[in-house]
């Protein structure tokens, strides 16, 4: 896979604020890049360094093989989708789309039939004499992405396009983002919040945390082989159970127990301080909890059915820890289970840096 | 209010019944007082311009005119006598639409882009910039009447059309480059950089996105500086020159101009005529004008 935008030791500041910091990020051609982070962590920044829209304090951004570090945004071949729509307001939906392609210039033949091939693949065809305020979020939303459509770009970029959206357009808008990446095959930079979003359409997540990229992977990895505590805690939902303890001979000594992390596949093996992290969902009761490497007595605090599961809190050596069970499980507060986890699937953390073990 | 006791067999249902209260009364016994008061100098001026000489002499300046006349309009517009000359105030009226006609438009175009350019295209030193205008307003302008004298004699156009244009324009500058930016700093900025991704440069994105997003604040703009540079007197006194007297000084020449006796009916004529163009625009522009006040609130 070729590359398609490559950021070369990118940093930039305001002032004396450091919000990138020598950055390095390669994405393929056609691939889907997910940047997701807490709000503030510098997400949209990237992008608009990418975009051109903001002067780069360092480093280089190539496109396409290009050097773009200079140009203007029209000339990196990007188009670009805004958390506020950014329609503009006095034209209507087709004069919208199409003026990027009047300002450059393009006959008006070709604009129309760009315009229409837009309008059909976004299905705006009703609506392209309407002004924005005339449509729903979704479908002013759908505009904003007929406006990156047209101009024929090798790269779209995302900023929270979903974000304004109420759940249930989120869902659906999100299901014809990725079905629109299927059919045009486009480099595409999304930037979100929401882990489901990040979960659902990248090829490859990059976390990012005050700047820095923490971890760069396919969705898989991130979940089940976080690099650090942070990417850990912020992927899951609910998140995942932290227990710490004393890392000594091959097992995790807490309070009153031992885990055993015999089949645990350590990176690099040490003794002390360390942080065990398992999944609510890898957390089983009852009779499963007998199948399990480890397993203990312990009593539920609290109970919230979801419906499809129902997610309940206990204690493991002093340490709230939460679990995933099958709604048909009987849970009520008070009550004696048997739980059981495999620590062989979980995740082991230094106790101090944080790092992956 | 809600513990008051409804009396038997009527069920609460539907929109609650509203009831004149005492505090009602007493809000709306103000606003009409309030608004006579404002109102009765100008009632009484519009009477007295209707009123004869030796009615005004004898009577009451509340009573209505027993035989209403518009002769002195007819002379306060076109033979009252401004010192030597006797052409009333219709030549002070053009001379005042020609300064408005001309001074609006500049002063707004170049404020609009001004606001524009300081909102959205941030440039080393634009902060101090803006800072340096803004403290513009706050210059009292006596102190820059005579070096704009000096300036505009410099290149002949003291005493002049263009002079007083660029005088109106200049003094205009601070608050409507303020006004503007504000209103610019307010709309979002992702709608400028969708603009400058589909390729539009600083011309483009003015015309084609902000323009047409500006007409309410051009509005306030346009309300603020007819008014404004129609009341002016000092300006137009000072850097206008003889042939182009703005009516506010004729209509000052015209009150302290005395052939014996003064008429009273005439001045209050005047008066009215060469208020009636800032009232038009009150009473015309409404809502709008309350926000030109909000806007202008600033100007101190
Ligand atoms: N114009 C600015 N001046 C100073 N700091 C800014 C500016 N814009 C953003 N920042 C800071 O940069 C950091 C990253 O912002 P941003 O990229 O918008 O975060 P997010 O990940 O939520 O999109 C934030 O801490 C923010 O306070
Ligand atoms: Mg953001």
């Amino acid at each position: 896979m070729s590359t398609s935008v490559e950021i070369k030791d990118l940093s930039l500041n305001y002032g004396t604020v450091t919000v990138l910091d020598r950055l390095n990020l390669e994405v393929g051609k056609g691939e889907f890049i997910v940047l997701l982070g807490p709000s503030g962590c510098g997400k949209s920044t990237l992008l608009n360094c990418i975009a051109g829209l903001l002067d780069i304090s360092a480093g280089q951004i190539f496109i396409s093989g290009k050097n773009v570090t200079w140009d203007e945004p029209k000339d990196r071949g990007i188009g670009m989708v805004f958390q506020s729509y950014a329609l503009y307001p006095q034209m209507t939906v087709e004069k919208n789309m199409s003026f990027g392609l009047r300002v450059a210039g393009m006959p008006k033949p070709e604009v129309d039939a760009r315009v229409k091939r837009a309008a059909e693949i976004l299905q705006l065809e009703s609506l392209l004499q309407r002004k924005p305020v005339e449509l729903s979020g979704g479908q002013r939303q759908r505009v904003a992405i007929g406006r990156a459509l047209v101009r024929d770009v090798d790269v779209f970029l995302f900023d929270e396009p979903l974000s304004n959206l109420d759940a249930k357009l989120r869902n659906d808008l999100r299901v014809e983002i990725k079905r629109l990446h299927h059919r045009l095959k486009n480099t595409m930079i999304y930037v979100t919040h929401d882990q489901i979003e990040a979960m659902t359409l990248a090829d490859r997540i990059a976390i990012m945390k005050n700047g820095v990229i923490q971890q760069l992977a396919d969705p898989h990895t991130i979940y089940n082989k976080p690099t650090n505590l942070f990417v850990a805690g912020f992927i899951g939902s609910p998140s995942m159970n932290f227990i710490r303890g004393d890392l000594t001979g091959g097992a995790l000594n807490i309070d009153g127990a031992s885990i055993p992390l015999a089949n645990y596949e350590f990176k690099a093996p040490m003794n002390g301080a360390a942080v065990l992290g398992v999944r609510p969902e890898h957390v089983v009761v009852g009779e499963e909890a007998q199948k399990m490497p480890f397993q203990v007595e312990s009593e539920i605090e609290i109970v919230e059915p979801m419906g499809a599961d129902t997610i309940a809190w206990t204690k493991l050596g002093g340490q709230s820890l939460t679990f995933r069970a099958d709604a048909e499980v009987r849970l009520v507060p008070g009550q004696k289970v048997l739980i059981g986890f495999d620590p062989g699937r979980g995740s082991v953390f230094n106790g101090e840096s944080g790092e992956r073990i | 209010m809600s513990s008051v006791s409804l009396p038997a067999g009527i069920e609460p249902s539907g929109p609650r019944p509203r009831h004149v209260t005492a505090t009602r009364i007493g809000i709306y016994a103000f606003l009409l007082i309030a608004a006579l008061f404002f109102l009765i100098p100008l009632i009484v001026m519009i009477m007295t311009s209707m009123k004869s000489m030796s009615e005004i002499r004898g009577g009451n300046i509340f009573a209505l005119p027993m035989q209403p006349t518009l002769d002195y309009w007819v002379k306060a517009w076109s033979s009252a006598c401004t010192g030597r000359d006797c052409y009333g105030l219709a030549p002070g009226f053009f001379n005042s639409v020609k300064i408005t006609v001309l001074s609006v438009p500049v002063s707004i175009v170049i404020a609009m882009i001004n606001g524009y350019a300081l909102s959205f295209w941030r440039f080393r030193g634009s902060e101090l910039m803006f800072a340096i205008l803004l403290f513009g307003a706050f210059v009292p302008f006596q102190v820059l009447v005579y070096p704009i004298i000096f300036g505009l004699s410099r290149v002949g156009l003291f005493g002049t059309l263009p002079g007083i244009v660029i005088v109106h324009t200049i003094f205009g500058m601070p608050i409507l480059t303020l006004l503007f930016r504000n209103f610019f700093a307010s709309l979002p900025v992702e709608l400028f950089k969708a603009a400058r991704v589909d390729g539009a440069g600083f011309w483009r994105i003015f015309f084609s996105v902000m323009l047409p997003m500006s007409v309410p604040i051009t509005i306030v703009a346009v309300i603020l500086q007819v008014t404004g540079i129609w009341n002016d007197f000092i300006f137009g006194l000072v850097f206008a020159g003889r042939e182009n007297m703005p009516m506010t000084v004729q209509l000052n020449n015209i009150v302290r101009t005395s052939t014996g006796t003064v008429e009273y009916s005439t001045n209050m004529a005047a008066t009215v005529l060469t208020g009636a163009v800032p009232l038009i625009v009150y009473f015309v522009s409404g809502k709008w004008f309350v926000r030109g006040i909000a806007a202008g609130a600033v100007k101190g």
